[in-house]
């Protein structure tokens, strides 16, 4: 593990021609810097994703250019967008059937928390509700430097997971859920409106 | 474009029996419209489309639109005996209207190059099972509009030939563009609510735990101020 080894004897070693690493670190380095995105978009926030995996911001060069068309091959989720409820069973079903370990990228304010939409009668307040987050991206829509930067915010969340030991990382726990229930189409809502055990909002403490 | 009393008598003469009635806008734009009754929808609606002099082949707009009672005063001038003096006194009555629910039709001629032409159908009020003809046979851009219509006024268009939901699922009961639309309740948590949202986001409140009474014993006049 990294953490066992001394780190200036590492660099003296470094310079001495022999390069030390951990299985963890050169794991969780390939996996960081080859992400291959879910290809889907949603709204306007779609636009500045596209934007950003073209050439003038180029998410190529952090390693996430490869926009996989199916699920089975996709690491990350960038949900860009207003999620409506009647899609929001179909991005359950898609985070479902990708392969762990997975992430989410919540882009905009629309798949935070619904948004503008927010006290509309048609759109989820928020992707959160039924599968978790890992990165949120504030924004109407965000910039596509804001997109880098929270792919590099999961880059590095990625870095720092754990393979073993009392804190690893979530999806190499075997109890751990990788697949959240689909909610169903109800006479007025989606069935459930939120899912219990994902979905924790603040709570509101005002007279 | 004919003026609107001009389409009103003619389709009158063409579609028999057909009761068409002016409804004026006295509003900056001014557009008038023409309010159809249901069993001649369709027999106004083919004339407008189908005569050489209006030929309006395209139908750019259908709407709904849900309109709640209201109450219209209306101040009337009445000669009365004052003080054994005759003077106009003005009356105030207010005359009741009941709800109806709407469509609205935005018609245009490609061919002529006028429009708009604006034709209604109403309901005769808000409670009973709303249903319009559809005029969806006479232009088929009208399919997917009434459809939405239907999916959000829950106004029935008899001889639409797939009338199903269009934005919502099939599942879904209620009419979320009508005024008594009850929303379902899932505002757990709001950043900053005001309004209407802040009296729903209310009933979420968890009350502020109760303190010790400590807050009490320090108040602005006690506080030695540091120049003393």
């Amino acid at each position: 593990m990294s953490e066992a080894i001394d780190e200036k004897l590492r660099s003296e070693l470094q310079r001495q021609g022999i390069w030390v690493t951990s299985v963890q670190e050169l794991y969780n380095w390939g996996r960081k810097n080859s992400i291959w995105p879910l290809q889907f978009g949603l709204a306007c926030c779609a636009i500045e994703m596209i934007a950003t995996a073209a050439s003038r911001y180029d998410i190529a060069r952090f390693g996430g250019e490869v926009f996989r068309p199916s699920p089975r091959q996709a690491d990350l989720m960038i949900v860009a967008g207003t999620v409506t409820k009647k899609m929001a069973p179909q991005i359950v079903r898609l985070y479902n059937q990708m392969p762990d370990p997975k992430y989410v990228i919540s882009m905009g304010a629309c798949a935070i928390s619904g948004g503008p939409f927010k006290q509309g009668y048609n759109v989820l307040k928020g992707i959160d509700r039924y599968i978790p987050v890992d990165v949120y991206i504030p924004g109407c829509p965000p910039r596509p430097e804001a997109l880098l930067h929270a792919f590099m915010e999961l880059q590095r969340k990625i870095d720092s997971q754990k393979l073993s030991g009392e804190n690893k990382a979530e999806f190499l726990k075997p109890g751990q859920p990788s697949e959240f229930p689909v909610p169903a189409f109800g006479e007025h809502d989606l069935n459930p409106p939120a899912n219990k055990d994902v979905y924790h909002p603040p709570k509101l403490e005002r007279v | 474009m004919e003026t609107l009393e001009q389409i009103k008598n003619r389709a009158e003469l063409a579609a028999r029996g057909a009761k068409i009635d002016l409804v004026v806008n006295p509003g900056p734009s001014g557009q008038s419209s023409l309010l159809i009754d249901h069993a001649h929808a369709v027999a106004v609606a083919t004339f407008l489309r189908d005569h050489p002099a209006l030929s309006f082949d395209l139908c750019s707009n259908v709407t709904g639109v849900d309109w709640l009672d209201r109450v219209v005063k209306k101040t009337t001038k009445v000669k009365q005996v004052v003080d054994s003096v005759e003077k106009e006194v003005d009356q105030v009555s207010e005359e009741r209207i009941p709800g109806y629910l709407e469509a609205v039709y935005h018609l245009y001629s490609i061919k002529l190059k006028h429009g708009p032409l604006i034709i209604r159908m109403r309901t005769a009020n808000r409670t009973d099972g709303a249903r319009f003809p559809s005029l969806t046979p006479v232009w088929r851009s009208a399919e997917l509009q009434e459809r939405e219509i239907f999916d959000l006024y829950g106004i029935h268009f008899d001889g639409h030939p797939d009338l199903r939901r269009i934005l919502m699922w099939d599942e879904f009961k209620d009419y979320p563009m009508r005024k008594d639309y009850v929303q379902p309740d899932d505002f757990e948590w709001e950043p900053t609510p005001h309004d209407q949202v802040l009296q729903r986001t209310k009933e979420h409140y968890t009350p502020r735990p109760t303190l010790d009474g400590a807050e009490q014993i320090t108040s602005h006049s006690d506080v030695a101020t540091p120049n003393k």
